[in-house]
C-alpha cells in the first residue's frame, strides 16, 4: 500500500481471531496484515463470513465476550490494542476509535430521544455538562446534515426515517472527534439515492475532520468510489491488496476477477454475460487445505491444494500484494483474456494451464 | 387469444392501506397510498423490470397482479381477463398461471419439509401427477433444470447455500409452468458470486422456456442486465417507462436520471467523481405531495409541478414519461449519470 512516510495509524499485524464452538474451532481471521493511514481510506472486501467485520469487531475488542481467541497485534498509535485491559479499552471505544454499523434502527435505543444517547455518548468520555453536551450533539446532527437540528435533537429514532438514523449514528460516531471510523455496510440497508448521500457525508466529513475510515463491504462500487487502498478478503485471510486503481485497473488474483465478472455493470450492455464463482464460501471450520479458494479457483493446479500461498508483493508493483500459487506473467495472461470477455476456460487454455479437477477438489473440501 | 394481446394488462390500478385509529371503534384516519393508479402493460416473453426506492409500490403491484392483494380500485387483466376482484375457487386455477420468487430464500421455504416435497407440492395442490413415482421424476426433473444434483431429493432446507434455496424457489415457481414469474428482489440476499449464479438462471430459462418475468429490483446494474423493458416507480406512480436500452442511455425523469447517478460503479477511472446527488427522503406515501409527488426534491421543479399533474407521454426518446420539464442530453451528463455515456 503507497505509504505517505512515518508511521500508520493503524497496524495490524498476523491477526488471527479463532472461536471455539461445539462443532470445532471456527477460523474467522486467520493471518491478517493491513494498515491505516492517517487521513486514508482502507476499503475491506468480501462476502458474508469472509472475516471483514470480524477483523474489525476485534479492533475495538468487541470479539471478546464470544469467548475469542486473538493472537496477533494491533497496534494503533504505538499501543497493541490486543494486550489493553477491558477498561482501556472502553477509554479508546468510541473515543479515539468509532464504529457505524449497518443497521441503523438496531443501533438506536428505540426508547431514548437521538439527543439523550448523543449526549450519553459525548458525557461517556468527556467531562462535560448536560447544557454544553447538548450544544454539541445538535452542533453535530447540523454537521451531518441533520434538518432543523434544534428541533431533532428531541424526537426519537422511530420519527427518523432510515438515511437521517444513519445520518444521527454518524454523528454519535464524531462526537468525540475519532481518529479512526469504522464503517460496516454502512449503506448496505439503505436505498440507492440515500447511500449516494451517506456516502457524499462521509467523504465530506473525512476531508473537513482529517480522520482515517476503514469501510467494510460487500459492494466493489462503494469501495471503487470511497477507497484510496482495498483488501480483499477471502475465507478470513487478505488475497490481494493494492491501491484502489491499481486493483481495479490489473487485479491479480482469481477470486477477484471472480467479484469483477459475476457484477452486472450500469453501462454494460445486456449482451455481457456475467460469470459466476462457482461452488460456495467454504467452512471456516474444515477449511479446504493449501489455498482455501482452490476448490472453487478455474485455475487451479494440483500442488495448489498442498502449498499455502503466502501474501507477496506483485513484481513490478511493490504497493501491489497477492496470495495466489499462479506465477505472475500467467496471471496477466489470463486477465487480458478476461478483460477481453473471454470465458475462464477459454482464458485458461490460451495462457497454457491444465483445466483442474474441480469435481473432486470440490468433493475432497466437503468430504 | 392472439399472441400480440399483452399477457398482463394493468389499468388505473390503486392499492390504499387504511389507517385506523381506536382499539374497539376503529376509525379511518387516513390512507397509505401504496399504488396510486399505475398502467403499464406486460407483454409475452419479455422481462418487465420495476425498480423504485423503499415505499414507491413495487412490492405491492406484484402482489396485486398475483392477488395476494385485492385492489382499491382499478383492473388487473391477465391473459385477457379480468382477476382484479375474483374470488377464491376462481383465483386459483390464476394461481397456477402466476408463480411468484421471494427475496428471502430462508424464511420462504419450510425448514421441516423436505425441497422434494416443497418442489413437489404445487402439483398436489392443483390435483395433477397423483402417482409417487410420477411425481417424483418430475420434481428431479425440475431441480436439473434449475441446476441441483436431483439425487438430493430427500435432503432438507438446512442443507443447503443460501444460492442453492434461492434455486428451490425457482424450481418451486416452475413446477406448473406458469405463463407469468413474478420475482421480487429475488438475489438483493444472496453474496456477489453467488447473485451471478441465480441471474444466469433466471435468464438462460427465460430464454429456453420463453417465460414472462416481472423483475422487482432495487439494483439498477441488475435490472440493466436483465430486464426488456424498464418501469420506474416513485411513490405509487411509474415515473418513466420504456425499453432499458432507452431508458439508461437516455433518463427523461428527473428521478430516473438521480436513480442512476447514485448508483457507485466497479471502475476505477471514475474514482472520486464528482455527481450530483439528490436530496432529502422519500416523502410518507400516506401524504404524497400535491401534482407531481417528486417536486419537493426535484432540481427542475417549478411552479406548474406543484398545481398540475404530469401525464406519461411519450418525449421523443422512446420511452413515456411524467414530468413537466423531462431532462435533455446535457442536464443528463452533468448528473453524472454513468450509462448514458
Amino acid at each position: 500500500m503507497s505509504a505517505p512516510g512515518g508511521e500508520p495509524l493503524l497496524r495490524v499485524e498476523d491477526l488471527r481471531v479463532e472461536f471455539p464452538t461445539e462443532d470445532g474451532v471456527v477460523h474467522a481471521v486467520d493471518g491478517v496484515t493491513y494498515q491505516v493511514h492517517r487521513a486514508g481510506t482502507l476499503g475491506i472486501v468480501g462476502e458474508s463470513g469472509s472475516g471483514k467485520t470480524v477483523c474489525s469487531l476485534t479492533t475495538l475488542g468487541l470479539t471478546r465476550p464470544q469467548g475469542a481467541r486473538v493472537s496477533g497485534q494491533i497496534v494503533f498509535e504505538g499501543r497493541d490494542l490486543v494486550t489493553l485491559s477491558d477498561e482501556q479499552m472502553r477509554a479508546i471505544r468510541g473515543n479515539e476509535i468509532a464504529m457505524i454499523f449497518q443497521d441503523p434502527l438496531s443501533s438506536l435505543h428505540p426508547l431514548f430521544r437521538v439527543g439523550s444517547q448523543l449526549i450519553e455518548a459525548i458525557r461517556a468520555h468527556r467531562d462535560v455538562s448536560k447544557t454544553a453536551a447538548r450544544e454539541r450533539a445538535i452542533e453535530l446532527l447540523g454537521l451531518v446534515g441533520i434538518p432543523d437540528p434544534r428541533r431533532r435533537v428531541d424526537e426519537y429514532p422511530h420519527e427518523f426515517s432510515g438515511g437521517m438514523r444513519q445520518r444521527a449514528m454518524i454523528a454519535m460516531a464524531l462526537a468525540n472527534d475519532p481518529k479512526l471510523l469504522i464503517a460496516d455496510e454502512p449503506t448496505t440497508a439503505l436505498d440507492v439515492t440515500v447511500q449516494a448521500q451517506i456516502l457524499a457525508l462521509l467523504a465530506r466529513l473525512q476531508r473537513e475532520l482529517g480522520m482515517a475510515i476503514v469501510i467494510i463491504t460487500h459492494d466493489l462500487g462503494v469501495v471503487a468510489e470511497m477507497a484510496d487502498d482495498i483488501a480483499v478478503m477471502y475465507a478470513g485471510r487478505i488475497v490481494e491488496t493494492a491501491s484502489a486503481r491499481l486493483l481495479f485497473d490489473g487485479p491479480e488474483h482469481p477470486y477477484t476477477w471472480g467479484l469483477l465478472k459475476s457484477i452486472p455493470r450500469l453501462s454494460g450492455g445486456r449482451e455481457e454475460e456475467l460469470v459466476p464463482i462457482p461452488g460456495t464460501p467454504p467452512s471456516l471450520i474444515r477449511r479446504p487445505s493449501g489455498c482455501h479458494f482452490h476448490p472453487r479457483c478455474p485455475y487451479a493446479q494440483p500442488a495448489h491444494a498442498r502449498i499455502d500461498p503466502q501474501l507477496e508483493a506483485i513484481a513490478d508493483q511493490p504497493s501491489h500484494h497477492v496470495a495466489c500459487l499462479l506465477d505472475g506473467d500467467t496471471r496477466r495472461r489470463v486477465w487480458a483474456q478476461l478483460r477481453k470477455g473471454a470465458t475462464p476456460e477459454q482464458a485458461r487454455t490460451s495462457a497454457g494451464l491444465a483445466a483442474p479437477d474441480l469435481a473432486a477438489a470440490r468433493a475432497k473440501a466437503s468430504a | 387469444m392472439s399472441t400480440t394481446e399483452p399477457l398482463v394488462r394493468v389499468r388505473g390500478l390503486v392499492k390504499h392501506f387504511p389507517i385506523r385509529r381506536g382499539v374497539i371503534f376503529q376509525r379511518r384516519i387516513g390512507a397509505v397510498r401504496a399504488v396510486d393508479g399505475v398502467d403499464f402493460e406486460v407483454r409475452r416473453s419479455e422481462t418487465l423490470g420495476l425498480v423504485g426506492e423503499t415505499g414507491c409500490g413495487k412490492s405491492t403491484t406484484a402482489r396485486l397482479i398475483t392477488r395476494l392483494l385485492e385492489p382499491t380500485s382499478g383492473g388487473i387483466d391477465f391473459d385477457g381477463r379480468d382477476i382484479s376482484h375474483l374470488k377464491r375457487a376462481a383465483l386459483k386455477a390464476v394461481r397456477r398461471e402466476v408463480q411468484m420468487i421471494f427475496q428471502d430464500p430462508y424464511s420462504s421455504l419450510n425448514p421441516r419439509k423436505t425441497i422434494g416435497s416443497a418442489i413437489g407440492d404445487p402439483f398436489a395442490i392443483h390435483g395433477l401427477l397423483k402417482g409417487r413415482a410420477e411425481r417424483k421424476r418430475e420434481v428431479q426433473r425440475l431441480m436439473e433444470t434449475v441446476g441441483l444434483n436431483p439425487e438430493h431429493y430427500n435432503r432438507y432446507p438446512h442443507e443447503f447455500s443460501g444460492g442453492q434455496r434461492q434455486r428451490i424457489g425457482v424450481a418451486r415457481a416452475l413446477a406448473l409452468e406458469p405463463k407469468l414469474l413474478i420475482a421480487d428482489e429475488p438475489v438483493s440476499a444472496l453474496d456477489v458470486s453467488i447473485q451471478a449464479q441465480v441471474l444466469n438462471l433466471l435468464r438462460d430459462l427465460q430464454r429456453r422456456l420463453g417465460l414472462t418475468i416481472v423483475f422487482i429490483a432495487h439494483d439498477l446494474s441488475v435490472v440493466r442486465h436483465m430486464c426488456d423493458r424498464v418501469a420506474v416507480m416513485y411513490l405509487g406512480k411509474i415515473v418513466e417507462i420504456g425499453a432499458g436500452e432507452d431508458l439508461y442511455r437516455f433518463p427523461r425523469h428527473p428521478y430516473t436520471g438521480a436513480l442512476l447517478a447514485a448508483v457507485p460503479q466497479a471502475d476505477p477511472a471514475r474514482h472520486g467523481e464528482q455527481r450530483r446527488v439528490l436530496g432529502g427522503d422519500v416523502p410518507s406515501p400516506a401524504y404524497p405531495p400535491a401534482a407531481c409527488r417528486f417536486h419537493t426534491r426535484c432540481p427542475k421543479a417549478q411552479a406548474l409541478c406543484s398545481q398540475q399533474e404530469p401525464q406519461l407521454e411519450d418525449k421523443g426518446s422512446g420511452t413515456l414519461v411524467a414530468c413537466h420539464y423531462p431532462l435533455s442530453p446535457e442536464e443528463v451528463e452533468q448528473m453524472g449519470v454513468r450509462s448514458a455515456r
